[in-house]
């Protein structure tokens, strides 16, 4: 089967299953509001200014509703047997892994634009440009893209879901500081021309681990 | 595939190890074009991991497995057009009905129209009337009979079965008995909605694992008994009862593991 027809199939197959169940998106939702009500409380009093914090909010908040989400697109494969299934069908293992990725990164990046406008009622700030997005968007697509794989790897281990983030945060350091400066910077009016630097390593690293997934995943999904 | 002489399945030498556990020392086996083998053996005895190996789903540690004259190493995702898998685990998708589970591999397979061949399967396996439903509704046997009708789907050259009538009910044990009879050309006549038509024309190459004696001496031209991770037996059926069988099957269990390994 053309590569891409296979990469979009389980994209298609993954948002069918998704839109019946709602477990990944509910959860990952559900995760994002409550740490950004929690952050908004415990951060209100004592913050002079609400633009110093709201970046981590952001980030945190995506950061961990988008490592249930991984964990959950996983499990969901595994248990029933069906990413076998997958990998017994004559498509290239790397069309598996982005039909996956771009899957996680669909709903990852919903979840943020619902999100975004609950933070900017809760902490009184506009996010929503396509500044913002493009920023939210690169990051994201970076997170998806090493969360794949690191979730893949995760879900055969018997912790997994604490597994996941002790493999995947370290790995994940660049593009969060890198998604923190960038969206605090823009909050700072900062025009995006000057911003340039951080958006360059995001897209590098973005390309690098995309790159890395694409020849490594065929051998991290067979024992 | 291949030619008629060149084995559909040769295994030599195959390896495989988990860390200090090894569970196949050496496994040599050779399956000619539409013959049936079935594999018996204890628990334990590597049977599902050379099925796993078979089906590209692991690697092994050692050895080398060609199937239809390629390497399985080399040419893995070719292969795999070519073979048909049932396993313990369904392989299927609670959240998606029938009929979209075999739609959806069916696009993986890249078959072209797909919607008779659903029709057909459905029909073959007594899912058509539940083909709307979601998977996770159905009992353990139906998603055992959907799963054989996901591995038949694409028309496989090459069947890999482990343990196929785990779960299922006698009749749909029945069913499944008939279904490979079919496909392994003993059927004298195929009922309508057969596989498909062409399965009956030329007989597919199948690897049965099971613990039935009976119903796989009854679909089988050769059996294997493995023990240990080693082939302890490989022989023609040659009309062999299941009594005359058992005794051969026990003796070979009870053999001494011989050195090496845990």
């Amino acid at each position: 089967m053309n590569f891409w027809k296979a990469v979009f199939a389980i994209i298609r197959k993954d948002i069918r299953a998704e839109l019946r169940t709602k477990d990944i998106f509910s959860s990952m939702f559900v995760f994002a509001l409550l740490a950004v009500i929690v952050f908004n409380f415990s951060f209100e009093l004592r913050v002079p200014d609400m633009k110093m914090v709201v970046p981590g909010i952001v980030w945190v908040a995506v950061t961990f509703a988008g490592t249930l989400g991984l964990n959950r697109a996983f499990v969901i494969e595994q248990d029933k047997g069906s990413l076998a299934g997958l990998l017994l069908a004559p498509v290239d293992r790397a069309a598996i892994y982005f039909g996956k990725m771009l899957g996680n990164l669909v709903f990852i990046f919903i979840v943020e634009i619902i999100l975004l406008p609950l933070v900017m009622i809760f902490f009184n700030l506009s996010l929503l440009t396509w500044q913002h997005l493009l920023a939210l968007f690169l990051g994201t697509y970076g997170f998806a893209a090493v969360g794949t794989v690191f979730s893949a790897i995760a879900v055969n281990t018997r912790a997994r879901e604490v597994m996941l983030p002790i493999l995947l945060f370290p790995v994940l350091l660049p593009v969060l500081v890198a998604g923190v400066k960038l969206t605090g910077a823009l909050l700072d009016g900062e025009p995006l021309s000057e911003l340039l630097n951080w958006i360059q390593l995001i897209v590098v690293y973005d390309l690098g681990f995309t790159v890395v997934a694409y020849l490594t995943f065929g051998f991290v999904v067979e024992e | 595939m291949s030619e008629s002489d060149t084995p559909m399945i040769e295994v030599r030498n195959l390896i495989k190890s988990f860390g200090s556990k090894h569970a196949l020392r050496g496994v040599s086996l050779r399956v000619m074009p539409g013959e049936s083998l079935v594999i018996f053996g204890p628990n334990g005895a590597g049977k599902s991991t050379l099925v796993r190996i078979l089906s590209s789903l692991s690697r092994p540690t050692g050895g080398t497995v060609r199937i239809g004259g390629l390497d399985l190493a080399r040419h893995a995702d070719g292969i795999r057009r070519y073979l048909g898998v049932v396993s313990h685990a369904p392989l299927l998708y609670d959240s998606l009905t029938a009929e979209e589970n075999l739609s959806f591999f069916a696009g993986l397979y890249g078959m072209q129209k797909p919607e008779e061949r659903i029709k057909a399967m459905l029909q073959r396996v007594g899912l058509y009337g539940r083909r709307g439903d979601l998977v996770r509704t159905f009992s353990r046997g139906m998603v055992q009979r959907l799963a054989i009708a996901r591995a038949l789907l694409h028309d496989p050259e090459v069947l890999l079965l482990d343990e196929p009538d785990t779960g299922l009910d006698p009749q749909a044990a029945e069913m499944l008995h008939g279904l490979l009879s079919e496909l392994s050309g003993r059927a004298a006549q195929a009922p309508s909605g057969s596989p498909a038509g062409a399965a009956i024309e030329r007989p597919r190459t199948i690897v049965t694992v099971t613990h039935s004696i009976e119903r796989g001496l009854a679909i089988a031209d050769r059996i294997a008994i493995l023990v240990n991770g080693r082939v302890a037996h490989d022989a023609p059926v040659g009309g062999m009862t299941a009594a005359e069988f058992r005794p051969r099957y026990d003796e070979c269990c009870a053999r001494p593991r011989g050195g090496g390994g845990r």
